[in-house]
């Protein structure tokens, strides 16, 4: 099977206000994506771009209002508990919440082996644990009866993967990873995906906001804004050469752990966010450096160039050009 | 630096720990361990370091709030106020808040908590700013906060509104705008952008470099975000376990970092084109409560000696304006 998971024309709308003055937002629109095997594809934009929808949507959280999700080719529905045994684990932003700090770290482990039964005796259940605990750098002795404030953030994070780890899931989703911990052990936990790509073959769909750990760590990445996919290609393509004005807007806004290359233009900032939810045509019009009287009535499309999808206007004479190539022939 | 610069902002040997007694056990945080600064007026001063090594406590100490249970152990801090340096250690609490907002500034993280979440924008500028000013009336003080939005570009009718209308970046703008309102001479910032979206970070950022440019004055600039820093900083002090280990001009550190933790801070960073394995920083950060002898950066060290175990090397000179702790430098220097 060449893809492990598959998204369709994903759509999810929120209405909000009273029943007089309902508005109407579309939070994820019509997006499509697929993760192949051992591949760690990232979702990357800013808050509110609808890339957290998303990730609750493939787990089965929200429903989706319209759009297919297919895993190894058969189709997903929310009922079917069975997805998540068959290979779908998450781990979440902040690894403080996932434990109670009541409970110690490990009972979340056996209680994990007892209800998938992965193990039949304590012992087994002990070796499976620690197994999973040294792929993360870590082992059963040094965890086992510690509750979750006796460990660091980066610490409990690498506790939280060894624990979505347990099943022998084929693909992780991790909806913002790092963004919890500190900046110097980032790394740790990004290289740990790598690692689980190369040596386990597990996929990972990666959602940050961080461009620069996304360019060091996927294959592939997705830059939404506003609940669309503005463009999608791998990391190369989309990070060093970006085509939609977004995207480069994005990539110029990290700021570079390198004095030499400080930001010598200014932006404009967004209006109400809400407004940008509402805009007729493209939504990013209302920013876009090159914007043009077409960008702000009509809804760009999806081009095609050199396997990059770009959602722009700047770009349509490609598509006329490929359009009177597929005429032709 | 050709000309020598003028020193608004110093601290001598400053020790601010936590002290908590719980049933009869003493517990000492040492969050604030010996630090000597010297910050100039006119430049924006970076603080670098991990979380929990003592950053938000420095600066609550440099704005001269210290309340339990944080103590000063020791140590003097000095603010030059028109030509005369004045110990704020020995203020009045009177004398204290006459400084606060004309004098220095503190911008937070969190800007939600800074409004009052029933008041519109401009209530609370009218009680932040009233309350300092004596003798002005309502109509003068709304003036002077409609200058300070427009100056800075925000959208006018931002002091009409309630504080949750507005988006997370346009609260932290305004919250930046408040704490500028009285042209103060010292600007303090915690992470004030760090929970932001890296555009809206960067509008942010771009905003407080306006206000330093416009006001000449200083601002301490306090975050965990290295490309920060390198964006804005002129001078950086890498913070670790409640000491300075090195301080030098942002492009001296990020081009020749000397201690090795700051090595690794920098390293560690990924950076676009470039794909090489990164490391994190072996280990984890100390407690407070619990630091190690010696140089606390030892054990997690990869060139650690038996001196390092023992004794906390001081400060060495690398050049003019580039320090650093660490016996490596001392040693070479001393066999070299």
């Amino acid at each position: 099977m060449d893809k492990l998971l598959e998204v369709n024309n994903l759509t999810k709308r929120y209405s909000q206000g009273s029943l007089i003055a309902r508005i109407t937002l579309t939070a994820v629109d019509n997006i499509s994506f697929y993760i192949k095997p051992a591949e760690i594809f990232t979702l990357a934009g800013e808050s509110g771009c609808g890339k957290t929808t998303t990730a609750k949507i493939i787990l089965g959280f929200e429903e989706a209002t319209s759009g297919a999700i297919y895993h190894n080719g058969k189709l997903h529905t929310r009922k079917e508990k069975a997805w998540i045994t068959e290979g779908v684990q998450a781990i979440f932003q902040d690894p403080f919440s996932t434990f109670n700090p009541l409970r110690t770290v490990d009972s979340y482990f056996h209680e994990t082996v007892r209800n998938y039964r992965l193990a039949s005796t304590k012992q087994e259940a002990i070796d499976r644990i620690d197994q999973k605990l040294r792929l993360v750098g870590l082992t059963y002795q040094e965890f086992a009866g510690k509750y979750p404030n006796e460990f660091s953030g980066g610490q409990l994070q690498r506790i939280s993967i060894a624990r979505a780890l347990l099943t022998d899931p084929k693909l992780i989703i991790a909806d913002e990873p790092v963004s919890m911990v500190d900046a110097s052990l980032r790394m740790s936990i990004v290289n740990l995906f790598k690692q689980l790509r190369d040596e386990l073959g597990v996929s990972i769909l990666y959602i940050t906001h961080d461009l620069a750990t996304a360019y060091y760590v996927s294959d592939r990445i997705a830059i939404m804004f506003r609940g669309n996919i503005v463009e999608m290609g791998t990391v190369e393509q989309v990070l060093m050469n970006p085509r939609h004005p977004y995207s480069r807007l994005l990539r110029d806004s990290i700021p570079q752990a390198d004095p030499t290359k400080r930001w010598t233009t200014t932006v404009t900032l967004a209006e109400l966010e809400q407004q940008e939810y509402l805009r007729q045509g493209c939504r990013f019009a209302g920013r876009c450096p090159d914007v043009m009287d077409i960008c702000k009535g009509v809804v760009p499309v999806d081009i095609h160039i050199d396997d990059v999808l770009v959602k722009c206007h700047k770009y349509s004479d490609t598509l006329v050009a490929e359009q009177a190539v597929a005429s032709d022939s | 630096m050709a000309e020598k610069k003028a020193v608004i902002l110093r601290t001598e040997n400053l020790q601010a720990f936590y002290v908590l007694e719980m049933q009869g056990t003493k517990k000492v945080v040492r969050a604030v361990n010996g630090v000597n600064l010297e910050i100039y007026e006119n430049e924006i001063y970076g603080i670098a370091g991990e979380s929990g090594c003592g950053k938000t406590t420095l600066l609550k100490t440099l704005f001269n709030e210290i309340t339990p249970p944080l103590r000063l152990i020791d140590g003097k801090i000095y603010y030059r106020i028109n030509s005369d340096e004045v110990d704020v250690t020995s203020l009045s609490a009177e004398e204290n808040r006459k400084l606060r907002m004309e004098y220095i500034s503190y911008i937070p993280q969190g800007s939600m908590s800074v409004f009052n979440p029933v008041l519109k924008i401009k209530g609370t500028f009218e009680d932040f700013i009233g309350s300092h000013v004596n003798g002005r009336s309502r109509e003068e003080i709304l003036k002077l906060a409609h200058k300070r939005i427009l100056d800075l570009g925000l959208p006018q009718n931002v002091l009409d509104v309630y504080p949750h209308q507005l988006s997370g970046g346009m609260r932290q703008r305004v919250t930046i705008a408040l704490a500028a309102s009285l042209n103060p001479r010292i600007m303090i910032g915690d992470e004030p952008t760090t929970a932001l979206d890296v555009v809206v970070q960067r509008g942010v950022i771009q905003m407080l470099k306006e206000i330093q440019q416009n006001l000449k004055n200083t601002i301490i600039l306090v975050t965990h975000d290295m490309g920060v820093h390198a964006n804005v900083a002129d001078r950086i002090g890498i913070m670790y376990a409640g000491k300075i280990v090195e301080e030098a001009p942002t492009e001296k550190i990020f081009a020749e970092p000397v201690h090795p933790y700051t090595q690794f801070l920098i390293n560690s960073l990924p950076k676009f084109g470039d794909k090489t394995m990164r490391d994190s920083v072996p280990g984890s950060p100390p407690s407070l409560a619990d630091v190690p002898t010696g140089c606390p950066f030892h054990p997690r060290c990869p060139h650690v000696k038996d001196i390092c175990r023992q004794k906390m090397p001081d400060f060495s000179q690398v050049d003019e304006n580039h320090k650093v702790a660490c016996w490596l430098v001392e040693e070479g220097e001393r066999h070299g």
